[in-house]
């Protein structure tokens, strides 16, 4: 008798759909009709996601012709990276309003992860939000909203979900959503265009300098915004801001596919600066779970002296596909990209950046920072390419890997298209690993192996974590520490 | 306090030391002096508890606990302290978080609070001064970018910093100015108690003369093979290793 064997890709595909499946059947409740649509993606899906959502005519054709260019697309398969393949069909792209069972109180929290909040120093209240249990009266969370909402409309910036802006800011909207990414750019930006479900929009006037980070504060309200995000930030001339993207706390997220996109102008003399602390679940050791997440950031440099700055943490996720980039459109421009991405396990990470010269005298800073543990594969790819007219392009990149133990890898793909002869291009890589010197330094100075490897691995880390605002550094480094363990010995 | 008896070490699987043994009182300062080669910075590596550095036979004491039962962190907080012959680079720590960690790490061994970071910058201020190393230094990576003398100097401070009960100075003096020497004895002696005890494994007599030794050996081919007072230490200086190894050897055909 034939036994059907199924292949490890066979194997995660059926898990996948399984999850896919398990949403819809459980994450809906009594108006059928209104609440999830069955899996698959036709135009007539994305006619419905628009009609649900409300959206004015505009959005409608913009999905549908994103939704066209995708049907044409094919996935792409360049990254260095190993998965089964998603059956696009088998997603449900509307699941309204999300709605997860609230629990009663801590005590029904899965123990390990509330261990992991307690280790991170989230308070009490917070991780009953992060968690979904039902909060104590004493946080009111609605009225630390409002506060923050009004000392930022005091100042004239718009902080709203992209799905209120559509109807408030339509003008805003439709001026620069794309404008950055193009809707046929890459295949998950074409599908995120089409079927997108929400995400933060910013919009900070001219000359003003955005009163606080943006987001710190909302984290708790972020948590939920789906699987295909979308954020659109705009500094108008003069202006800066400094936006956190992201949670420190690990999500327990049910959406398998993740396909985000970001878009960033920066006008004349403006400064956007671009946090990211990210955790999802990575799965267990054996790859088993996490999510895939396919993002597509990008940032414009539109105006003269305006500078853009990525800075991103990246522990999670089972597969990462990342390319934080920078249009420098405005002479003397400035892009930046600072990065660590921690592999572990059988986590795979293709990221890295893409810095576009365009505009005279712009210069552009790339650090990365990849840490290798167990089975963890990561990759740099990194592509500056400079323009014609892009006089005295200036660019710096050090790419720097560390690997724990031997059965990891780093690769590191620099990319470089040069069309001005005046451009001045700076490249640096080094591996290296922990070496048993310096572990042995720091244990005679008292430190637990543990401790040593944690000093050593943010040591590696300092140029990046610096950039990022401190509060989050301070999660970040913990992160990593969590992230870590086990990774020796 | 120490007390090592006809120890053998194999470093990868090469012997090195081969029946070393030496005792350490409370309070006395050894000096060990040798060939290249002949196995000084095995010893101190061995007894700070260094990966791969394997006791075939024999045994290391120190107050009274069997050292090898211990890992190299738990040596540390027990008070044993190397002052490296080539102190390691560690970029992206600072000097200051990493002694922060080293202090508090061995306060928690022995269940005492965390030193407050007020109490502990004054303290760093005070034992900077005691080296002559500038603030700055404090802040910078740990040896990152560090001349040969200033690596040597961060070595001192640590310890002034951490107080062993038992320190093994591995040629701290090697690449260092006359000044800077003289700082650098003078970190030493400021630690000199009843209660504390050193080994200062050097090549040159001069360091002698500013830290003055109880006893000096001298250690060839993986043995001690000759203890005297500190008039060795001048002879060594004088005559050179040959003699005493034509004397060993002499001895052995003798036997
Ligand atoms: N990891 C190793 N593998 C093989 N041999 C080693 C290793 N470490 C040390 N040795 C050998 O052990 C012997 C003793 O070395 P050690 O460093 O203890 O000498 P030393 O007395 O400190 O010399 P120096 O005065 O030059 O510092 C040397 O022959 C050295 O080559
Ligand atoms: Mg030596």
């Amino acid at each position: 008798m034939n036994e059907v064997v199924e292949n490890p890709a066979q194997e995660q595909n059926r898990e996948l759909s399984e999850l896919v499946k398990r949403e819809y059947k459980e994450g809906f409740f009594t108006d059928i009709e209104s609440d999830t649509l069955a899996p698959g993606l036709s135009e007539d899906v994305v006619r419905i996601i628009s009609a649900k959502k409300n959206e004015p005519e505009f959005m409608l054709e913009y999905r549908l012709k994103a939704f066209r260019k995708w049907q044409k697309m094919k996935e792409p398969e360049w990254a260095h990276i190993d998965y089964p393949k998603i059956d696009f069909q088998d997603i449900s792209y509307y699941s309204a309003p999300k709605v997860q069972p609230q629990l009663e109180s801590l005590d029904e929290v899965d123990p390990k992860l509330l261990e992991t909040y307690e280790r991170l120093g989230i308070p009490l209240e917070e991780q009953k939000m992060l968690a979904n249990v039902a909060v104590d009266a004493v946080f009111d969370s609605v009225s630390v909203r409002t506060t923050f909402r009004e000392t930022l409309s005091e100042a004239g910036v718009i902080f709203m979900p992209i799905s209120e802006a559509v109807h408030e800011h339509p003008e805003l909207v439709k001026k620069y959503l794309s404008s950055v990414v193009p809707v046929q750019d890459n295949y998950y930006a074409a599908l995120n265009s089409a079927v997108f479900s929400d995400g933060s929009f910013v919009y900070i006037p001219k000359g003003v300098r955005c009163p606080m980070e943006l987001s710190t504060y909302f984290r708790i309200n972020e948590m939920n915004t789906g699987q295909f995000e979308r954020t659109l930030i705009i500094a108008d001339e003069g202006s800066y801001v400094s936006y956190l993207e992201g949670c420190t706390a690990p999500q327990r997220d049910e959406n398998q596919l993740h396909a985000a996109v970001v878009e960033l102008v920066a006008h004349k003399d403006a400064e956007i600066k671009y946090s990211t602390v990210q955790n999802w679940y990575p799965g267990d050791e054996n790859g088993k779970g996490g999510i895939y997440n396919f993002v597509t950031k990008r940032g414009i440099c539109k105006g003269d002296n305006s500078k853009i700055s990525w800075t991103q943490v990246e522990t999670g996720s089972a597969i990462t596909w990342k390319y934080p980039s920078v249009v420098l459109q405005g002479d003397h421009s400035v892009g930046e990209f600072y990065s660590v991405a921690l592999t572990h396990n059988k986590q795979q990470a293709d990221t890295g950046t893409k810095m576009i010269h365009m505009g005279k005298n712009t210069s552009s800073t790339i650090i990365s920072k990849g840490i290798s543990a167990g089975h963890g594969q990561n990759a740099y790819r990194g592509l500056v390419k400079v323009l014609k007219g892009a006089d005295n392009a200036r660019n710096f990149s050090q790419c720097d890997s560390l690997l724990m133990g031997d059965r990891c890898g780093a690769h590191t793909f620099p990319y470089v298209e040069v069309q001005n002869p005046s451009a001045n291009l700076e490249h640096e890589a080094t591996t290296s690993k922990i070496s048993e010197d310096q572990l042995f330094y720091l244990m005679q100075r008292g430190l637990s192996e543990e401790a040593a490897v944690s000093m050593i691995v943010n040591g590696f880390c300092k140029e990046v974590f610096r950039e990022l605002p401190m509060e989050f550094a301070v999660e970040a480094q913990k992160l990593l520490d969590i992230s870590l363990e086990g990774a020796v010995g | 306090m120490l007390k090592v008896q006809d120890l053998h070490v194999s470093v990868f699987g090469t012997p090195i030391l081969k029946g070393l043994s030496l005792e350490v009182n409370p309070g006395e300062v050894h000096a060990i002096m040798g060939p290249n080669g002949s196995g000084k910075s095995t010893l101190s590596n061995v007894i700070a508890g260094r990966d791969g550095y394997e006791v075939t036979s024999g045994s290391i004491e120190y107050i009274g606990k069997d050292l090898t039962e211990l890992e190299a962190d738990e040596r540390a907080c027990e008070g044993i302290f190397l002052a490296f012959q080539y102190p390691v680079e560690i970029p992206g720590v600072s000097n200051m978080a990493m002694l922060k960690a080293a202090v508090n790490s061995m306060r928690k061994y022995r269940g005492e609070d965390e030193m407050s970071a007020a109490e502990f910058l004054q303290l760093i201020k005070k034992k900077a001064e005691l080296v002559q190393m500038k603030q700055e230094f404090l802040k910078r990576s740990v040896n990152e970018g560090f001349s040969g003398g200033e690596k040597k100097r961060n070595e001192i401070l640590q310890m002034a910093m951490l107080e062993p009960t038992l320190a093994l100075l591995d040629e701290t003096d090697s690449g260092l100015d006359i000044d800077a020497l003289k700082v650098v004895a003078d970190g030493v002696n400021a630690l000199r108690s009843p209660e504390r005890s050193m080994v200062v494994v050097t090549h040159y007599q001069r360091l002698l003369d500013y830290i003055v030794p109880d006893h000096v050996h001298v250690l060839a081919n993986g043995q001690i093979v000759k203890s005297g007072d500190k008039s060795l230490a001048l002879e060594l200086e004088e005559r050179g290793y040959g003699w005493i190894e034509d004397e060993v050897s002499g001895l052995q055909e003798a036997s």
